[in-house]
């Protein structure tokens, strides 16, 4: 059967569909096992409890954490984010008011530690280096007595480069802080051990992995060093207090189930990706005047971004929208016609951020499909750039970027 | 087979809920805030939903808010109330949810808010009259008053006079705020009619989903957002979309209303069913709140006379499959006993269980829950007739 059923999906970095087996294994705890996981009187409440257990191993296991305990339910990575800066920011607010991050970070970081500057905390944005990177060395010379947590995000969501967190957390942990990491586009994908990667705090979310929109974690070591986070949103104290309100039973389950498979499938699904990532972006990159971006030797397989010099990114898109969806950043961004505030931390102009695409896979991408787009995107470059006079200009050896256009 | 009679707890999800929701999750998957065709589906989805719940309420579009559940709308209505519109004195009551009741700790703690509780009687109903006093004495003191009571108790199913308090707020120009969790789709709420500045709704309490909620904000105000790093929800929630979630609920809610005169009706005869056959079978049985009075169809808390045979009666109702509860099961882990009961002082040492219904239960049922609790209690049924 033919796999290229319109639009054909790349945008799994955005959200990815949920798998037959997840939403297979949540559907009993929408029917016959509904109850309130803190219900502690009766067997709905019980087999609730039980199946969110269940999931807390699942996770656990997916990501080397050494206790189920260590897993807090959110309702996204977002609401994560925002406790464990804005929690640890609380909690050890008499040690240190300092923190560390990074300029290309999920806005859900910025955006918090930005509020959190306006309540007096210091925060220190590192710039990434053009190909996306942040070094050791850098988060070393920015770490002061003060500095209490550094959070810099495992994989990024435009570009797909993996940061060296290893060496940051052992950098961090010799300052004396706590390292924290927005692994979303990480979890279920690469292998993540919390352990051996020196991971204090970790928030990630179920719908990028082939799970359900509306839960999520943050993963909150409990030993070595003992981590706490005061609760950014009070109630009934679930979560071991830390964060309360009813647990999404079925979202939950449906989360355990995407962590297990892609723990048995990362390998499988690790290698299908790269397959279809390797052969888009030689196709692109075969191409007159188009570019890569993110560093090409730390990478998921997972995110492609693109940059096709001389086309206005968001008209390209309109050339295909109808058969392809792709993103031209962040979903969270992309309502917005500004250009990529993480393209622009590379160092790239307006005008190449603008005319970027990411291509983003999942395991239920096909080759076929990749094919299908392969072939639609260079059709709508070509034709965009028939009809530009840069690329017209480009073509007879012009410079454009030493044009001084004149106002009207 | 189980008897189910914990529905303030949650309640089962309906069959159309499911069906409505099941499509979001194989077909449209989309992130709402992608622009291409996939994400503008969800998108549609999440606008109708909002719309399906403003016109539960009669609110407009604008003034809906999807969040991820009671608790955390109760959070950002409180939290922005203080944060953003200058609230210094919060007015609420001793049997108030404690996710109402936390947050306010917490805000007394972090930014000074004076707390004041309206008092209440033995039968779980607030003092009108105590709560204007408050009013009248907080109006000659600086900072805002917000007034945070919610609709209906989640233990004893009192209702609030929502239009007495919201009258009473509107002259002393104070806030309020109402967490309807326990009453919307269960009794009609008119915000044109009704005028309240922030109110909290919730999925699971309706045979929607869990894992998503609303907030209501009035819109003369304007408060920040909790959540940051997205400018979802008109800016005011950060996060992707739960859209299975947010389109279950809009379903959920929508039913309710349809059928929220016949719901009330019949859920109420079987409350009312229970009570006669408990004071029958029992002489001396009472009920916390006042369940004959003003009072929610869906909760009858009952206050079964201490003695041998009740003492673990919540355990041997579940041993014969009937799932009740001995106060909200919010309060995870030890056993403290129910604060909104310890509130009322009653001066008895009855065994009180919290039974909650929902239009998926039969008198059927609870001839069976009756029959059991006989055989519990060693009733000796003929004696009782006879007498």
């Amino acid at each position: 059967m033919s796999t290229l059923v319109s639009p054909i999906y790349l945008d799994n970095a955005a959200t990815t569909p949920v798998d037959p087996r997840v939403l297979e294994a949540m559907i009993p705890y929408f029917t016959n096992k509904m109850g309130n996981a803190a219900s502690r009187n009766h067997p709905f409440g019980w087999a609730a409890e039980d199946a969110v257990d269940l999931a807390r191993t699942q996770i656990a296991n997916l990501i080397g954490a050494s206790s189920p305990k260590e897993i807090i339910f959110t309702s996204g990575a977002t609401e994560a984010d925002n406790l464990g800066l804005k929690g640890v920011a609380d909690m050890y607010a008499r040690r240190g008011n300092h923190i560390i991050t990074t300029v290309t970070e999920h806005k859900a970081v910025i955006d918090t530690c930005k509020m959190l500057q306006k309540k007096g905390v210091d925060v220190t944005f590192l710039e990434v280096n053009e190909k996306g990177m942040i070094t050791p060395e850098q988060v070393r010379a920015a770490m002061t007595p003060k500095t209490i947590l550094v959070s810099i995000m495992m994989v990024n969501n435009e570009l797909g480069v993996r940061q060296p967190i290893e060496e940051i957390a052992k950098v961090t942990h010799e300052g004396g802080a706590l390292f924290m990491t927005d692994g979303t586009q990480a979890v279920g994908k690469i292998p993540v051990d919390v352990n051996a990667m020196g991971i204090d705090l970790m928030a990630f979310t179920a719908h990028k992995m082939y799970g359900p929109k509306g839960v999520g974690a943050l993963y909150v070591r409990r030993k070595r060093p003992r981590v706490k986070v005061t609760a950014q949103m009070d109630g009934g104290g679930h979560e071991r207090g830390m964060r309360s309100g009813t647990l999404n039973v079925p979202g939950i389950v449906g989360f355990g189930k995407a962590a297990e498979l892609c723990a048995l499938d990362m390998e499988k699904d690790h290698a299908h990706v790269s397959k279809l990532r390797d052969k888009l972006e030689a196709a692109f990159l075969e191409m007159e005047e188009v570019y890569l971006n993110g560093d090409p030797d730390a990478r998921t397989p997972y995110i492609s971004n693109l940059s096709f010099k001389y086309v206005e990114g968001e008209g390209l898109m309109m050339g295909f929208n109808q058969e392809i969806a792709v993103s031209s950043g962040s979903a969270c961004t992309s309502a917005s016609l500004e250009p990529s505030y993480v393209l622009k931390a590379l160092g790239l102009d307006d005008e190449l951020a603008h005319s970027s695409i990411r291509f983003s896979f999942s395991r239920f991408t096909t080759e076929e499909q990749v094919d299908y787009a392969i072939e639609k995107v260079r059709k709508s470059v070509e034709r965009m750039r028939e009809l530009s006079p840069l690329w017209e200009m480009y073509q007879e050896g012009i410079d454009t970027s030493t044009i001084e256009w004149a106002a009207h | 087979m189980s008897i189910y009679l914990d529905n303030a707890a949650t309640t089962p999800l309906s069959a159309e809920v499911l069906a409505a929701m099941l499509p979001y999750m194989k077909v449209h998957y989309g992130n709402p805030s992608s622009i291409h065709m996939i994400g503008r589906k969800a998108r549609t989805a999440v606008e109708r939903a909002r719309r399906s719940i403003a016109d539960c309420l009669q609110a407009s579009v604008g003034e809906i808010f999807f969040t991820s559940g009671g608790t955390e709308s109760n959070n950002l209505a409180l939290k922005g109330a203080v944060r953003d519109l200058g609230v210094r004195h919060i007015i609420t009551s001793e049997l108030e949810h404690h996710c109402v009741l936390h947050t306010v700790e917490m805000l007394e703690k972090a930014y000074g808010v004076k707390k004041y509780f309206v008092s209440q009687s033995e039968k779980g109903h607030l003092d009108l009259t105590s709560l204007e006093q408050l009013l009248q004495d907080l109006s000659n003191k600086d900072g805002q008053v917000l007034v945070s009571l919610m609709h209906g108790n989640n233990e004893i199913g009192n209702l609030l006079d929502l239009d007495a308090v919201s009258i009473m707020c509107q002259n002393y120009g104070a806030l309020f705020h109402t967490d309807t969790v326990q009453t919307f789709g269960f009794y009609p709420i008119d915000v044109q009619k009704t005028k309240v500045h922030f109110l909290t709704g919730s999925g699971h309490k309706l045979h929607g989903p869990k894992g998503v909620g609303f907030l209501y904000i009035n819109d003369e105000i304007n408060i920040q957002p909790n959540m940051l790093g997205g400018s979802q929800e008109r800016n005011m929630r950060a996060g992707t979309e739960n859209v299975y979630g947010i389109v279950g609920l809009a379903k959920a809610a929508t039913l309710a209303h349809e059928q929220i005169v016949e719901n009330e009706a019949y859920i109420s005869d079987l409350k009312h069913y229970l009570m006669e056959e408990l004071q029958q079978m029992i002489p001396d049985v009472q009920f916390n709140g006042d369940p004959s009075g003003r009072s929610t169809c869906k909760v009858l808390n009952v206050a079964f006379p201490a003695n041998k045979e009740s003492e673990l009666l919540l355990l041997h109702l579940d041993i014969a499959g009937i799932c009740a509860s001995g106060g909200s099961a919010c309060s995870s882990g030890v056993d403290v006993g129910s604060h909104v009961i310890n509130a009322l002082q009653l001066d008895n040492n009855s065994i009180n269980i919290r039974f909650s219904f929902s239009k998926y239960n039969t008198k059927e049922e609870l001839n069976i829950l009756l029959e059991k609790l006989k055989t519990i209690l060693k009733i000796n049924t003929l004696d009782t007739k006879t007498i």
